[in-house]
């Protein structure tokens, strides 16, 4: 009876601290990490800022808006219709 | 698509800071962090130069490899943007930084010091794309509206390019060819060497 009760005690203890381990909680600093960040293609939904002309989460048609403002905006020989 | 890069014509820019205040408007930057500055070389001597400067994007960037919280990530475009739940305020970026882009707003949870703040090319940070948690966070998200960096949109000489990093070659190469001289991009000498001293 007392050798059964001590294994008893044995296997309990043995399992809370097998166990305590289970709910411990991350402490690295970086354990929520960097939240996930979208891709700009995918846009701003329906912000009265958003630029139109180009299909949101179409990362070809996001591609073509930025290169056609770029051109038109800064590239000034092109804007004023010189000749390259 | 290549890379997101700006480029500063120093043949073109006038000091005029217009890049800064724009930026400042945009996001509504707090008092104490500029996000961009105008630097200018040899001021009031006749051939000043004047470069505008902010966060470059670097491909290998510094404060990325000392950030001891790993605030930092790229995007695909290749923009260096920080998670300001992460960030400690430690400062060790701004020492990394050879641009001085790192920012400490002097509010925030870390007294005098705050969370890091710095040019975001206009890509927000890693909130919800055109939320106010994101705008109060990281300011306006322009890439997402579909628009280009609000500096380099509203510069009034066009000296200051941002966009893709083909694009923007392509467009310095045309303004290089027509006007015949200033190839040399502030700093290109120093960060690869001139033709003078590969020659010697």
């Amino acid at each position: 009876m007392m050798k059964t009760t001590t294994m008893f005690r044995l296997l309990t203890m043995t399992a809370v601290l097998g166990l305590a381990a289970c709910g411990e909680q991350p402490q690295d600093m970086t354990g929520g990490g960097v939240k996930q960040d979208d891709a700009p293609f995918q846009g701003v939904g329906g912000s009265q800022y958003a630029q139109a002309g180009w299909k949101a989460g179409d990362k070809g048609s996001w591609e073509q808006q930025l290169k056609s403002r770029a051109q038109y905006g800064q590239n000034d020989y092109t804007r004023m219709g010189a000749k390259p | 698509m290549a890379r997101m890069k700006f480029i500063c014509d120093a043949e073109r820019c006038i000091e005029c800071n217009g890049c800064v205040t724009a930026c400042k408007n945009e996001h509504e930057v707090p008092w104490g962090v500029n996000r961009r500055r105008v630097v200018t070389l040899n001021d009031g001597v006749p051939g000043e130069k004047s470069i505008s400067v902010a966060c470059m994007h670097c491909s290998d960037a510094p404060c990325m490899a000392v950030c001891p919280v790993n605030c930092f990530y790229r995007t695909d475009e290749g923009v260096v943007l920080h998670d300001k739940d992460v960030c400690i305020g430690c400062g060790y970026c701004s020492y990394a930084c050879p641009f001085g882009a790192p920012q400490f707003p002097s509010e925030g949870t870390f007294g005098v010091r705050g969370k890091m703040d710095k040019c975001t090319f206009c890509a927000g940070g890693p909130e919800e794309h055109g939320s106010q948690d994101e705008f109060e966070k990281y300011g306006r998200n322009r890439l997402a509206e579909g628009k280009l960096p609000a500096c380099a949109e509203m510069c009034s000489t066009k000296a200051l390019i941002a966009g893709d990093g083909d694009v923007v070659a392509d467009i310095f190469r045309t303004r290089v060819l027509r006007r015949g001289k200033g190839a040399e991009v502030w700093g290109w000498g120093t960060a690869y060497g001139t033709a003078q001293e590969k020659k010697s």
